[in-house]
């Protein structure tokens, strides 16, 4: 017989706060023992209690309270599950589970922290620890759709921001590549976390810059502990674990190496 | 001082601890929620479902939520037999659980390959997958005409060292002419439901929901139709009825047992409630004390005496 590990349990977590921070953004901050072990770049599964909204909604984590074993989370309201999340205020138990995921792996170099909307909350706990563990040189670009700027001011604390906007309300008019092309950045390194069109084009920038990139992915899930083979992605090479040429997002991403994933 | 409880079952001479068992391809092979539950407290795991060689699965996004239910496209992914062999039969057999491997194919001659070459692996029982709703070729193939259902039935039959259970789908007309078809074709146990074929459109990007377009339904939504086809199956066959289908609780569980089921699997609600296999082996221990229920084959079918 074998000793059982239980090392991953779910928990139920207090919500510390909610706020709304921008059109159907909100940022929430929870009390939660996922606190002491995560990592930027991770998520965390939140449950619905609606019996009919079954699967947990896997959510980025955006920054990091470890003293006050705490997360906070920046959302969109996309669905019955995010609609619910939103509902809830300071004092309501969610069930959680968590940190999933591998994260960010962080390096001591001239970055790049590329991010395009609802991808922007996981790079702000990136800014912070590239920030305060090596203090190196960070270009933080954002793509928004309009004037909304919603998580910049704690991104300007760690870094140079550039912005970019859909509707050219602030910043380069475009995407986060016009961004990048117009302020003639250049780093070492990009970390990048957004839509899948703007992953792919870091992708190329990166190739192109022969430099490396790290992305994050987002995939429909269900159990996210890499059961149900979900949410895979398509991968250069044969997977250690699947033993095909796609490998889960849930466990062995969220992030990549751009390089190593067909996107 | 209550009498000592039983829970134990019998399929096919495999004698299960309790009559909870893990539902193909929501379990892996047991390793992801071994950090969850005892997989020793377990009657069965049933593994993600092996072919011969590797599957690469379909396209993403194979999940879509519905309400009180889920669709999957994952298009059975799996590592192929060998890595199986060499990697989930050791992991499993650490533990004190009877281990139920699910064959894939496309090929009647692709099922038997597994099946032989699973013939000398310590595993307890095989679940042939005739009725997987998203592969081109195989599975679903197999499972929707009696003649194919007793062919492929009989032919694994006389490769097989361990019994078979033959995992039926719901998407028939009437699955007691399949059920009947497979016990005819020498099955030891059938084991049903399986997915039942949906649909989802995706509003916002006015498309289909899975890049399969069509995926298996499953979770609570389901179980109501699952629960019907386990009490007509269970009246026509002679051979032991495994029921799943949207089981959640241990109240859910008895209903597929009192429905004539000699034990239910657990599927989707490990998706969302990692501990729900042992707290339905718990919560049937403490039905059968409230009821005064010493023996859980006392409640098998009870519902048709």
């Amino acid at each position: 017989m074998s000793e059982v590990a239980n090392s991953h349990v779910t928990e139920i977590a207090v919500i510390l706060s909610q706020e709304k921070i921008a059109t159907g953004i909100y940022s929430m901050w929870i009390k939660t023992v996922a606190a002491k072990n995560a990592k930027a770049g991770q998520f965390i599964s939140l449950y619905s209690s609606n019996g009919a909204t079954l699967l947990p909604r896997p959510i980025s984590i955006c920054e990091i309270n470890e003293e006050k074993t705490a997360l906070r989370l920046v959302y969109r309201i996309v669905g019955k599950g995010t609609a619910e999340f939103s509902s809830m205020s300071k004092g309501d138990e969610i069930k959680v589970l968590g940190p999933l995921g591998n994260g960010y792996t962080l390096k001591d170099k001239t970055a790049i922290l590329a991010a395009g909307g609802i991808g922007i909350p996981p790079i702000v706990e990136l800014a912070k620890q590239l920030h305060h563990q090596f203090g190196c040189r960070l270009n933080i670009v954002v793509g928004y759709r309009n004037d909304e700027l919603f998580l910049i001011d704690e991104l300007k604390q760690h870094g140079e921001v550039f912005v970019s906007t859909e509707d050219g309300s602030v910043g380069t008019k475009g995407n986060i590549l016009d961004a990048i092309r117009e302020n003639n950045i250049e780093a070492d390194i990009i970390y990048a976390c957004g839509p899948m069109p703007m992953l792919r084009a870091v992708k190329e920038l990166a190739k192109s810059k022969e430099i490396e990139a790290q992305i994050s992915l987002e995939e429909r899930m269900a159990c996210g502990i890499g059961a149900c083979l979900g949410c895979v992605c398509k991968t250069k090479d044969k997977d250690e674990h699947t033993h095909v040429n796609n490998t889960r997002i849930c466990t062995d991403g969220p992030v990549f190496e751009a390089e190593m994933v067909e996107i | 001082m209550g009498a000592m409880l039983n829970t134990k079952v019998n399929i096919a001479g495999v004698e299960l601890k309790n009559p909870v068992m893990t539902a193909s391809g929501t379990f892996g092979s047991g390793m992801e929620y071994s950090e969850f539950v005892d997989l020793n407290q377990l009657g069965a795991v049933v593994t993600k479902g092996v072919a011969n060689v590797a599957w690469e699965g379909n396209p993403t996004p194979r999940i879509a939520e519905t309400h009180g239910g889920m669709l999957n496209a994952i298009g059975l992914q799996n590592p192929g037999i060998d890595v199986f062999v060499k990697r989930d039969i050791p992991f499993l057999k650490q533990y004190d659980t009877k281990i139920i491997v699910n064959v894939c194919g496309h090929t009647e001659e692709e099922y038997i390959e597994v099946v032989k070459r699973l013939a000398n692996e310590p595993v307890d029982m095989l679940e042939i997958n005739i009725s997987c709703p998203n592969v081109k070729e195989g599975g679903i193939g197999f499972g929707q005409n009696e003649k194919s259902v007793y062919h492929i039935t009989s032919e694994i039959k006389k490769h097989a060292k361990q019994p078979i259970i033959m995992k039926l789908s719901p998407n028939v007309t009437d699955i007691t002419v399949m059920a009947k078809a497979a016990q005819e074709g020498g099955a030891d146990a059938v084991s049903l439901i399986n997915t039942l074929t949906g649909m989802k459109i995706d509003i916002n990007r006015q498309t289909f929901a899975l890049a399969n377009k069509t995926g298996g339904l499953s979770g609570p939504a389901i179980k109501p139709v699952a629960v019907r086809m386990v009490n007509q199956v269970a009246n026509a066959v002679d051979i032991p009825v495994i029921g799943m289908g949207g089981i959640a609780n241990y109240e859910d569980a008895l209903e597929f047992i009192l429905a004539g089921a000699t034990a239910v699997s657990v599927g989707t609600a490990n998706f969302y409630n990692p501990y729900t296999t042992i707290e339905i082996v718990k919560g049937i221990e403490e039905y059968m004390k409230a009821h005064g229920c010493e023996d859980i084959n006392q409640l098998i079918g009870i519902v048709n005496k």
